[in-house]
């Protein structure tokens, strides 16, 4: 039985139908209830729906063989899992946004808003920029706009919500999209069934790349 | 006096069979203090797995450290005279940040060092030591092994800064094909280079399997001959009868300042991480000044604690109720008599809320009667 953790939204569904299409079936999946664990016996496979940070945690602690993660989950808590694949959707970018005209003073500490403090850490560390960094857990696009802090870091998908609080990017840190995950020692006991998967979905995914 | 096997835990059967284990075959127990300085582990403190250390200071204002990790301890009291082996083996605590909680955690470990002239001969009874720990612990289980040397030479190789070679070693380790290509390409390294990082760390499976596709992979880079270390320690664990246990993997990766040479880990099914770790750490030896080489291998005993745990429906055998009337020496005599049935029992003035009991008795001046048996 081959465990995985998808996470819940519209990403988990777009991800589950690659994985239907590789063989990997569970109709009762996307029936409108409360269950949160789907089984089918017959590809011999188990779903369960949590929240997308939580992920990478059910796959490190061996709950989840198999999981679906977006990078940027994976770059801030770096749980030690493989990296299998990179599945091409739910792509967007990490960046750093500051009010339209900011311009960067390096004679005092860049204030930094952000709910990936690790990420954001690592980038000023690497730029050798010292940064006081205020965690957040939401609407971080306010922090510039009410001056707690000069800029943030945070996804981008469209830019839209950058745009009417009159933010825009100053720096791409990396780009992000969904990969899929699997735990150390599950790789090893179900290769087969992980390799199969693998198969299947990395098809689709050349064949995405080729229309 | 002999120790009943249900008296002994699993994890500690463990231990005391793989102590077993290491000692048949010539390694003697390396005892250390708690305690080590706390300089020790400045020096070296990428070798440790985390860099948060307990420290305290001694009566006389040094610094000292609980020890986070044995292998540094062993090399730096390691006694080996030119061209002699040492042989040493621990079972130790040893304390550690764990990464998911972020607090101390008592970790148990019990390993062998294998320091001094090490040859192809030493390096391959290490491995089948480490083989032979794992079939102990699990008949399900398998050793990943790799030529981390081999895959350290190929990344050096590349045009790239020791950072970037850091990240890619870094996706390797995560068997991460997209990632190892990306950076390759971001930092100028040929598409051709790239891929074959990419597919080494991608190959998993039995030697048998996976070394056609390795060796042809290789020749591209003229580098098969350099297969032959990794090939030599395959033969050593087939002729010991462990081939198919034994799986190529070159997503095993170590520290690249302490490690060098073949590296490996062992899993147990349903275990979620590794609980073997080693490989050869020349390269530390030399960092701590010595000509030595040396292999070695922890065992994370901590790690299988679940899978080692029975689910036991009773605390106890029998629970032996008495009151003030009945004298001592009757609550004595009926106490005695169940454990000469080998029976473990308590003997209580009222019933213990948190024991689960197989059976309840009343004690009398005549003997014990039977009030209840749970199923």
């Amino acid at each position: 039985m081959l465990n995985v953790a998808l996470p819940k939204g519209r990403l988990g569904e777009r991800v589950y139908a690659m994985f239907d299409r590789a063989g990997f079936s569970c109709p009762q999946l996307l029936e409108n209830t409360r269950k949160l664990i789907f089984e089918n016996e017959e590809c011999a496979v188990r779903y369960f729906w949590v929240k997308p940070s939580d992920v990478a945690i059910y796959v490190e602690r061996g709950a989840a063989d198999i999981g679906v993660a977006g990078k940027d989950i994976l770059l801030e808590y770096t749980p030690d899992v493989y990296e299998l694949l990179d599945l091409k959707t739910g792509r967007c970018k990490m960046a750093v946004a500051a009010p339209v005209g900011f311009r960067d003073d390096p004679r005092r500490t860049l204030r930094v808003a952000t709910k990936f403090t690790n990420i954001a850490r690592d980038y000023y560390l690497k730029m050798g920029r010292e940064i006081d960094i205020v965690h957040l857990n939401g609407s971080i696009e306010i922090a510039p706009i009410l001056g707690l802090t000069d800029v943030i870091v945070d996804i981008v998908e469209t830019g839209k919500t950058l745009k009417e609080n009159n933010l825009e990017v100053t720096q791409d840190i990396v780009p992000i999209s969904a990969r899929l995950i699997a735990n150390k020692s599950g790789y090893k006991f179900k290769n087969s069934e992980i390799m199969r998967l693998v198969a299947g979905l990395s098809e689709q995914l050349s064949k995405g790349e080729a229309e | 006096m002999s120790i009943s096997s249900i008296d002994l835990r699993k994890e500690e059967e463990a231990v005391y069979r793989l102590r077993d284990l290491y000692q048949k075959h010539g390694y003697s127990q390396f005892k250390m203090s708690k305690f080590e300085e706390y300089d020790l582990y400045v020096r070296n403190k990428d070798f440790l797995i985390s860099d948060s250390i307990i420290t305290f200071t001694d009566t006389n204002g040094k610094l000292l450290a609980l020890k986070p990790d044995v292998t540094l301890s062993i090399v730096k009291h390691a006694a080996v005279g030119e061209g002699g082996v040492e042989k040493v083996y621990y079972d130790e605590n040893v304390y550690r940040v764990s990464s998911g909680t972020h607090s101390f955690r008592e970790i148990m470990q019990v390993g062998i060092e294998c320091i001094g002239d090490v040859d192809s001969y030493c390096l391959s009874e290490v491995l089948i030591l480490a083989a032979k720990s794992l079939r102990l612990l699990s008949p399900d289980s398998v050793l990943d092994l790799s030529d981390f040397g081999l895959v350290f030479d190929l990344v050096n190789g590349l045009e790239a800064t020791s950072d970037q070679k850091k990240e890619i070693l870094k996706t390797i380790g995560e068997k991460n094909p997209h990632d190892t290509m990306r950076i390759c390409r971001k930092v100028g390294v040929s598409e051709e280079d790239g891929a074959i990082l990419a597919e080494l760390a991608g190959l998993y499976g039995e030697a048998k399997l996976v070394l056609p596709r390795v060796h042809s992979l290789l020749e591209k880079k003229g580098l098969s001959s350099s297969l032959a270390l990794l090939e030599g320690v395959l033969d050593s664990l087939s002729r010991a009868g462990f081939s198919d246990m034994v799986r190529i993997d070159f997503s095993v990766v170590n520290h690249i300042d302490y490690y060098n040479g073949i590296v490996f880990k062992g899993f147990v099914r349903g275990v979620p991480t590794a609980v073997l770790s080693g490989g050869q750490y020349d390269r530390l030896m030399k960092k701590m000044g010595s000509a030595s080489k040396a292999v070695g291998f922890a065992v994370y005993l901590d790690l299988l604690e679940d899978m080692f745990f029975e689910k036991k429906n009773f605390d106890l055998d029998a629970v032996l109720l008495y009151s003030k009337d009945v004298s001592s020496e009757s609550v004595e005599r009926a106490v005695q008599d169940f454990v000469l049935q080998n029976k473990s029992v308590t003997a209580q003035k009222q019933i213990p809320k948190r024991i689960r009991y197989r059976s309840l008795y009343r004690v009398t001046e005549s003997g014990v009667e039977l009030l209840e048996t749970n199923a």
